[in-house]
């Protein structure tokens, strides 16, 4: 009924294809088609370059020490958000503008600023290499991103839930969990998904935060990059794996993006 | 903000979350603050400089000209991805089964790792073997991006446009989809233009989102590091060496704590006051 | 200002609609006369606003006509009809002034400024808004908000009919019969056609000269509120209007006449109903069942005091039956007999009432 001029999106996805499909294209090359001519498809049909990954344990590790920090960091912001978020969204007190203010602060600083200070911190404190490092230096980040979204969705559910549960004998803690959890949990969907994309996409700190045991495939495919050569083909088929995890929860969550953008509070 | 009432119990709940971030944010801002009054020989020994290491960085070339460059790319950058995603929302369909597929794929650069983007862009980029690369020299250009600042600056904000505008466009349609459609009905009684709907109705009812769009795309292009970094490497010389690039080198290339600390501190400030200033002038007519 | 006819109307959502169920109005057949205030009054998902979007033009019907004043409508888009329209949500433009939220359909129809002036200058009069002209939009109270966008749709001169949308919604209880009575002097001053959806039947009963009630996409009566409430033609319309709603008791036509429960029922024009029926049914409103010595044995179940009045809550069998009885009458315990009033009691054969000449 309205104005529909859907060229315009399709030409955008368009551009946003190209550049990936692009990616999966040498993914499937050998090395020596990639160098030695210029195909818009793979003439040589190969997954040698993803059964090297899959082979590997320095590659396939690499992307289970990712999956395993970024798992934690979401877990470790969504759960300390939700209480924050729960007094921020119900309750005044003394200084509560200030703390919400400078929690966001910490979303302006610059991972760059942050790299020197944390490997020293964390090497101080017997972290560094560990996923629980870089699940925690994600959290500086996190954090304050799930509180203010959490805060969003929270100031949307009437204080009458809260206080008939009071009214009917609930204590706090299962109240919280039993009541007010599932009534906001297309919140903590969205919450957990900012989590995610910034804790999986981020590089500097976890690169900055680990040397082998908690190596993320971002790094290790930067060590390719630079040791090996011009492994094109291996680092394409790489990259193409990370798409995935994204792609996935991208799904899940398709109906809440949107909804998460509007609700969160400036 | 109605209807809260006062209870300072409330501060338990909030403790976990400043606890984490204090032990996280507040301890290496110390570090930071420490170095950039201070000169280190090594082994842990330290003396007192005052602000000298603040008086070289704003005095030295080289900060200016990465402060320089950042400028310009943020600038650049807003100047194309808040209209142009604005445009993409505004001709999205509102509903249907177009919308879950459009959102999906348009979220899909925004959850890609940031240096597989700059990996992804190298490979696509280049003149022998890149998609883009190639068509550019046969469309009659002279491209190479490891070679030419322009091609290389190109190369860069093209990237970014890529892999951010769809925040963009998913904040502006967050904003489109709660508009009741009443709205709409109400102009075209009126008979209004489409240009008036989208003048009066549309970008009025975006204006928070869009406020938060401009300040999220402020804060992450200025802080931009992976992606260039891989891509270019902030070259061909200092071409793309934007001012993260630039500090990385500084505090973990050359182990400069002094200087590293004092641009920290500068390049957190500048953030800092830019997006307060933005939003204290934004919401300045809405307070009325 | 001019008569509004629908014929044949019929509209679904759906592509290709199958069933009973996909059609939001099923053929519909209205007349409404110049100059009239109409309730359109029916429970959520009735059909009304559909109605009243393919009035105003938002919706074209899937099939049949719309006439203003015997000429087809139908595919003439909103701005072309003139017409004005009321939402439940009040629509202002934020941005702009009370002043240029009144201006914006003059302007884009080109009237030139200087006949703008006096024409906003009215419209703000009539409506108590000179005082707030120009102020911004977005800042004033939601009664504010709903006159700005009946203004926009007064500001045009000769509009042909006033649509509302359950237009109450979002206002203060107390500013309510405030602006409904406001919404009454602008019918007697402008004296355009006039038609407000409501679920709300004291809304309805107090605006309109003529209330329309639908149920599931037809409309089941027409008439003045006191035809609803003393001959409801359908069974809904009986549940519906009045408070408590009319009982509706099940039917046999034993011995040549209505029976409730093996009691003869006398009933206003209860002719014997053609065949073909699945279900009968006997209505009467509560105002009209009375306590007395013989008749139809009850049990009392509860009794409600409703201040000038007490609802008794009555059994025979599993059917409830209620009745009114006024204050200072008493009530019995236990058993009773009660009777109806033959004048008002009705029979239906599914739903539709028999012994009347349908409408």
């Amino acid at each position: 009924m309205k104005r529909a001029k859907p060229f315009v999106p399709a030409f955008y996805i368009v551009f946003l294809m190209l550049p990936i499909y692009w990616l999966l294209n040498m993914s499937f090359k050998t090395t020596n088609e990639i160098l030695g001519s210029f195909t818009l498809w793979p003439n040589n049909f190969t997954l040698e370059n993803y059964t090297t990954i899959f082979t590997d344990p320095t590659w396939y590790n690499g992307y289970i020490d990712s999956l395993t920090y970024v798992g934690i960091n979401t877990v470790i912001s969504v759960t300390v958000a939700l209480p924050a978020a729960y007094a921020f969204s119900r309750y005044r007190f003394m200084g509560d503008k200030h703390l919400f203010f400078w929690l966001l602060t910490n979303r302006m600083a610059p991972p760059a600023v942050f790299a020197l200070p944390f490997l020293q911190l964390y090497s101080e404190v017997g972290l560094f290499d560990t996923h629980i490092a870089v699940a925690l230096a994600h959290a500086l980040f996190n954090i304050p991103l799930a509180v203010w979204i959490l805060e969003g969705f929270m100031s949307g559910v009437p204080k009458e839930l809260d206080e008939t549960a009071y009214v009917d004998g609930y204590s706090f803690p299962r109240f919280f969990i039993k009541i007010f959890i599932p009534a906001i949990i297309a919140g903590i969907g969205v919450a957990a998904f900012f989590c995610f994309m910034f804790s999986w996409v981020e590089l500097l700190l976890a690169k900055t935060l680990t040397s082998v045991a908690a190596k993320p495939i971002a790094a290790v495919m930067t060590r390719t990059a630079s040791t090996s050569g011009y492994e094109l083909g291996l680092l394409a088929a790489a990259g193409s794996l990370t798409i995935i995890p994204g792609a996935f929860v991208i799904y899940f969550v398709r109906n809440y993006i949107a909804k998460g953008f509007a609700l969160g509070r400036v | 903000m109605t209807g809260k009432f006062t209870n300072q119990k409330a501060w338990f709940l909030v403790l976990p979350v400043v606890v984490l971030v204090a032990f996280n944010a507040l301890i290496p801002l110390m570090t930071v603050v420490n170095y950039s009054f201070q000169e280190s020989f090594g082994n842990n020994i330290f003396f007192w400089e005052g602000t000298k290491w603040f008086e070289e960085v704003l005095h030295s070339d080289r900060f200016a000209a990465s402060l320089g460059r950042q400028i310009v790319f943020t600038s650049i950058i807003l100047a194309i991805e808040i209209p142009f995603g604005v445009a993409i929302a505004l001709s999205m369909p509102r509903k249907g089964p177009w919308v879950s597929v459009c959102l999906v794929l348009m979220a899909l650069p925004l959850l890609i790792p940031w240096n597989v983007v700059g990996a992804m862009w190298n490979i696509f980029a280049l003149p022998d073997i890149g998609l883009l690369g190639k068509t550019l020299n046969a469309l009659g250009f002279d491209y190479d991006y490891t070679q030419q600042p322009i091609s290389a600056w190109f190369t860069v904000i093209l990237m970014d446009v890529w892999h951010w505008t769809s925040l963009v466009v998913l904040l502006s349609f967050a904003g489109l989809s709660s508009i009741p459609e009443a709205y709409y009905q109400a102009a075209k009684i009126d008979g209004a233009s489409s240009w008036a709907v989208i003048r009066y109705i549309e970008l009025p009812k975006m204006k928070r989102v869009l406020i938060i769009a401009f300040l999220l795309r402020f804060m992450d292009s200025f802080m931009i590091y992976t992606e260039p970094f891989v891509l270019t490497g902030g070259g061909p010389g200092n071409a793309t060496t934007f001012l993260s690039i630039d500090l990385v080198k500084v505090a973990l290339g050359q182990f400069d704590l002094g200087p590293a600390g004092a641009i920290s501190l500068i390049y957190f400030l500048i953030i800092l006051l830019t997006c307060w200033l933005f939003y204290t002038l934004a919401m300045k007519d809405e307070a009325q | 200002m001019s008569k509004i006819s629908l014929r044949q109307l019929k509209h679904s959502y759906l592509k290709n609609p199958a069933g009973d169920e996909d059609w939001a109005l099923k053929s519909l057949d209205i007349e409404w006369s110049d100059g009239g205030a109409y309730a359109l009054l029916g429970p959520s998902g009735c059909g009304k606003t559909t109605l009243l979007n393919i009035i105003s033009g938002l919706l074209v019907p899937s099939s049949g006509r719309i006439e203003f004043d015997d000429v087809d409508v139908t595919e003439i888009p909103p701005e072309q009809r003139n017409i004005a329209q009321v939402f439940q949500f009040p629509v202002v433009y934020d941005t702009m002034t009370v002043y240029d939220n009144l201006a914006f359909p003059l302007r884009n129809r080109g009237v030139s400024d200087r006949d703008i002036g006096p024409r906003v200058g009215e419209i703000a009069r009539m409506l108590d808004l000179e005082g707030t002209l120009h102020d911004k939009a977005a800042g004033l109270t939601a009664d504010a908000k709903q006159k700005i966008s009946l203004g926009r749709g007064l500001i045009r001169a000769e509009v042909n009919a006033i649509l509302f949308d359950e237009p109450l919604t979002v206002i203060d209880p107390h500013l309510k019969w405030v602006l409904r009575s406001k919404l009454k002097e602008i019918h007697r001053r402008v004296g355009s056609t006039m038609i407000y959806v409501t679920h709300d039947q004291t809304e309805a009963m107090t605006f309109a000269d003529q209330v329309v009630v639908m149920h599931e996409g037809t409309v089941v009566q027409v008439g003045t509120p006191i035809e609803l409430f003393e001959k409801p033609h359908h069974t809904f319309v009986g549940h519906f209007i009045g408070s408590p709603g009319m009982n509706v008791l099940p039917c046999d036509f034993g011995g040549g006449g209505p029976c409730f429960a093996g009691h003869p029922i006398a009933a206003a024009g209860a002719a014997r109903p053609a065949a073909g029926y699945k279900r009968l049914e006997i209505g009467v409103r509560p105002e009209f069942v009375s306590f007395s010595d013989h008749g139809i044995p009850v049990e009392i179940e509860k009794v409600k005091d409703a201040g000038r009045y007490r609802i008794v809550d009555t059994r025979n069998g599993d059917v409830r039956i209620q009745l009114l009885v006024p204050e200072g009458m008493s009530v019995a315990t236990g058993s009773a007999h009660i009777q109806f009033d033959p004048g008002h009691t009705q029979i239906y054969a599914d739903g539709w009432i028999i012994g009347e000449a349908a409408l």
